[in-house]
């Protein structure tokens, strides 16, 4: 609970931060268990208000569940949701077929990149964790973007005690991680402790699978768990030697890798 | 081998620091294996893509997330990892040990809670040994171990553990910093990591992982004096709420607190939170806090609220210790936005009293730069007053960082507050502001009721350059506009405040110049639009505009000056008119700089912004 206050306190420092210091300010919501707890801790912040838009990348392969719970916490939590969609690449017929690390980058990385260049936001917060895989461990909570919205791992600015990189040269814009410190565990710990409404994918619902990360359909398989609650859920995360991600089939190889330098998410 | 594999919920950030090539991935990879913390699948992906590079395999390689790394060998970023032990997750920042990548182990150390410092027996204490022992205790890293790695290369000798202990101790007692235990240790071989090592039966203290679980949770300072640096104002509804993150002590309903440099004063009425019930009364250190107040005084971000009996100093200059990380070395005299807690202001480098070698922490003097990864005493001078404190009393108030164009270049920690000129004007104004008898009508109630902010244009200048004429026709037109403004010309002061004064007296700017910025602050908090010129200063309008601007604080002053010829304006002016003047024109400039600072609203009738505070 102490330990949960803590994670709290340092997102909330983080997103007022952003918030003070970007005009332009958008919030990534994939409707998962890290983006809709990023959701919740902005209304810790604001108050009960979210005072910038949420952006949905949809490539119009996510679960159908998905979408409905984003249409209902929009609506009663009277979110600002703009969705975002690289129809040119759709209409074109991209799938994961294709390839994987290219149906990401051009529905994912591309459909991203398009939505902030229409847009104009300098500022995007996203909910990924440094225990997530290797190239999120890499990230600072203020991290540059630059012109073409890729990431320089290797020359980025130094973050020091609670001071964060605010100022950019225009044309770049910054990606905000108030979520690094957080765990896997510690996210459901905190969807228990402030009752956060979550999709039921996480759940096993008799068949004796759950998903533990959510992606597009294609490419996200569930994992064996009976999981049926929350408290089900967080002791199996202390026993588990499963990677998180295991059921992502874009971290493959050197997939993270290569489509995060590029500017995923 | 104990095998602990349930995630617990607490965490502690460590950093593991030393020179390169003295094994930093490799402990951090036995850690891993030791405690059992390694998912499925990933001890195998690296024995695999290592026999794909045709290499042996090492426990190192474990950390390095990026393929990249590991064809070059090197780590390259801090890299964060978790290994459980005992009932708690240790969230490691691996940081490098190579001499360019500094700033990501000054990053890494910097959200440490505490460190192990690896130093190879064979090689025994180096350059990076000793500059990362120095920049844990400059960036308030206090605890921390010693390991003494490669044991198994030196045979295991206790003479050979003892010479580096002696020596690394020696060189830390420079700075008093003290570690908690030296352990000697093969983190290839795993001798004294998890395990007791047979090999070192003259070793009796704790192994690394004994000495990781004796370290504390770092305690929130909450036994200290308060410090809250003020980071937004919401006004999302109905509440208006002060923001900011509790560094020190602790709060509660019907305090009374005092806002530092503003000198800004109100009681707390409530305690503001989302999805908490019952809404919480009180805060404490390391809490990211929602307040409201029993009264409308502005605030803004950057102020320091603390309790009246503990107030943070106040100055435009402060003595240093600072480590420079910028692509482009420090220079004395130029521009560099300082930031304290949720403070910005305009900065530069004072004097560079020294640059101190971090091998030897020998002094070097007389330079007027501080390069890339050098560590300096300076003195920084701030164009606004800033609140901080010493960091010897208080850690997040007492340190700050240098941006530099867009980057943080350099952070540090305050040693001694520097005396500034204005500091006795600043005390006359702290004790007169807090002893303010005020009447039922607030600041913002004026504000509202005559449309605008109430504010001083102060005109500088030599002479003959028109300043009374500007500001004669300055405030004709804003009365004209239906603005509340008054021309306070110091000649009246002469003839009526001033006439007790002796010839001599008036003569000397000081005592002038306190009662003119009184008077003025008089006017300002009765609303209105001050103009004023500082005429009756003759040549000494420099040294008098600064007495006035510290006796108003923080009211805005707009700032004007005029000469006939080009010249450097005093320092903050916001108004430069040079040459013969175009008396409509330039009070349109002012009239437009009004709006700008949020005095005036952009359109008459409309409501003015309030975005600074008074």
């Amino acid at each position: 609970m102490k330990h949960l206050r803590q994670l709290e306190d340092q997102s909330v420092y983080i997103l007022r931060e952003a918030y003070k210091h970007f005009n332009n300010l958008a919030m990534l919501w994939s409707m998962g268990k890290d983006s809709t707890v990023l959701l919740w801790l902005a209304r810790k912040a604001f108050f009960g208000h979210v005072p910038f838009p949420l952006l949905h990348v949809d490539t119009s392969y996510k679960i159908p569940a998905m979408i409905e719970y984003r249409d209902r916490l929009a609506r009663e939590w009277r979110l600002d949701l703009v969705v975002g969609q690289n129809k040119e690449a759709l209409a074109a017929g991209m799938n994961h077929t294709l390839g994987r690390v290219v149906c990401c980058t051009a529905l994912k990385t591309n459909g991203l990149k398009q939505l902030l260049e229409n847009k104009g936001y300098t500022g995007v917060i996203l909910g990924v964790r440094a225990d997530e895989e290797g190239t999120r461990a890499k990230e600072r909570y203020f991290s540059p973007r630059d012109k073409h919205g890729d990431w320089d791992f290797r020359d980025q600015p130094p973050e020091l005690w609670d001071q964060y990189k605010t100022t950019f040269p225009p044309g770049t814009h910054i990606r905000i991680h108030p979520l690094l410190d957080w765990t896997e565990i510690n996210i459901w710990e905190y969807i228990k402790l402030e009752n956060i409404p979550f999709i039921d994918l996480y759940l096993d619902k008799g068949d004796g699978t759950r998903y533990r990360s959510l992606g597009c359909a294609p490419c996200t398989t569930p994992i064996k768990s009976t999981a049926k609650t929350v408290d089900d859920i967080i002791e199996e995360l202390r026993h588990t030697t499963v990677a998180e991600r295991s059921g992502r089939a874009q971290d493959e190889g050197r997939g993270m890798e290569l489509l995060r330098k590029d500017g995923y998410m | 081998m104990q095998v602990n594999v349930t995630k617990p919920s607490e965490n502690l950030n460590i950093v593991i620091v030393g020179h390169v090539d003295h094994g930093k991935s490799t402990l951090l990879g036995r850690l891993y294996a030791d405690t059992g913390s390694l998912p499925d699948g990933k001890l195998e992906k690296v024995q695999a893509i290592c026999k794909q590079q045709g290499k042996e395999f090492e426990y190192a390689f474990l950390f390095d997330a990026f393929l990249e790394e590991q064809e070059q060998g090197i780590t390259i970023d801090t890299a964060r990892t978790f290994f459980m032990w005992k009932g708690r997750q240790y969230i490691i920042i691996d940081a490098p040990g190579h001499k360019e990548f500094l700033k990501n182990m000054i990053s890494g150390a910097a959200r440490a809670e505490a460190a192990l410092l690896l130093i190879d027996a064979l090689e025994g204490v180096k350059e990076q040994s000793k500059k990362h022992g120095y920049l844990l205790s400059l960036l308030g890293v206090r605890q921390f171990a010693v390991v003494v790695n490669k044991m198994d290369l030196v045979g295991y000798r206790q003479d050979v553990f003892d010479g580096i202990e002696k020596e690394y101790r020696e060189f830390l007692g420079q700075f008093k910093a003290v570690p908690a235990q030296f352990i000697p240790v093969s983190a290839k071989l795993g001798d004294n990591i998890a395990n007791r090592s047979q090999a070192m039966s003259w070793y009796s203290g704790p192994t690394v992982l004994d000495t990781l679980s004796a370290f504390q949770k770092e305690t929130a300072r909450s036994e200290q004096p308060l410090r809250l640096s003020v980071q937004d104002v919401y006004k999302f509804d109905a509440r208006r709420i002060i923001t900011g993150r509790i560094t020190a002590g602790r709060l509660k309903v019907g305090d009374h607190l005092v806002f530092s440099p503003s000198n800004k004063r109100a009681n707390i009425r409530t305690v503001e939170a989302f999805n908490i019930e019952p809404q919480p009364t009180e805060g404490q250190a390391g809490q990211s806090i929602g307040i409201t107040l029993d009264e409308q005084i502005f605030v803004e971000r950057g102020e320091i609220a603390s309790h009246q009996e503990h107030l943070p100093s106040v100055s435009t200059a402060f003595r240093a210790n600072l480590f420079w990380l910028g692509k482009k070395p420090l220079e004395k005299g130029r521009k560099y936005l300082l930031r304290v807690a949720t403070k910005e202001v305009d900065c530069e480098v004072a004097s560079i009293h020294r640059i101190i070698d971090t091998m030897d922490l020998a002094q070097q003097q007389g330079s007027n730069s501080v390069g890339k990864n050098q560590v300096a005493e300076l003195t920084l001078r701030t164009k606004a007053p800033v609140a901080f404190d010493l960091s010897a009393s208080f850690e997040a108030t007492g340190r700050f960082v240098l941006v530099d164009e867009y980057d943080i270049a350099g952070g540090g920690i305050i040693t001694e507050l520097v005396h500034d000129d204005q500091e006795f004007l600043r005390e006359e104004a702290r004790r007169r502001d807090f002893a303010w008898v005020k009447g039922e009508v607030t600041v913002e109630d004026r504000a509202q009721q005559y449309g605008h902010r109430a504010a001083i244009v102060l005109i500088t200048g030599g002479r003959h350059t028109g300043k009374s004429f500007l500001a004669r026709k300055l405030e004709g037109r804003l009365v004209a506009d239906g603005r509340h403004a008054y021309l306070l010309d110091g000649e009246n002061l002469r003839r009526g405040l001033d006439a007790d004064l002796s010839e001599e007296e008036r003569g000397q700017t000081t005592e002038m110049a306190r009662r003119y910025g009184e008077v003025a602050r008089l006017l300002i908090d009765t609303g209105l639009i001050v103009v004023s010129t500082t005429n009756p200063f003759g040549m000494a309008y420099r040294e008098a505009s600064e007495a006035i601007r510290t006796l108003v604080h923080p009211a805005p002053v707009i700032a004007v000056h005029m000469s006939k010829t080009a010249e450097e304006p005093p320092p903050n002016t916001d108004v430069v008119l040079t040459g013969p003047t175009d008396f409509d024109a330039a009070t349109a400039r002012i009239l437009d700089e009004l709006k700008r600072r949020g005095v005036l609203a952009q359109a008459i009738g409309a409501k003015p912004v309030f975005q600074y505070s008074i």
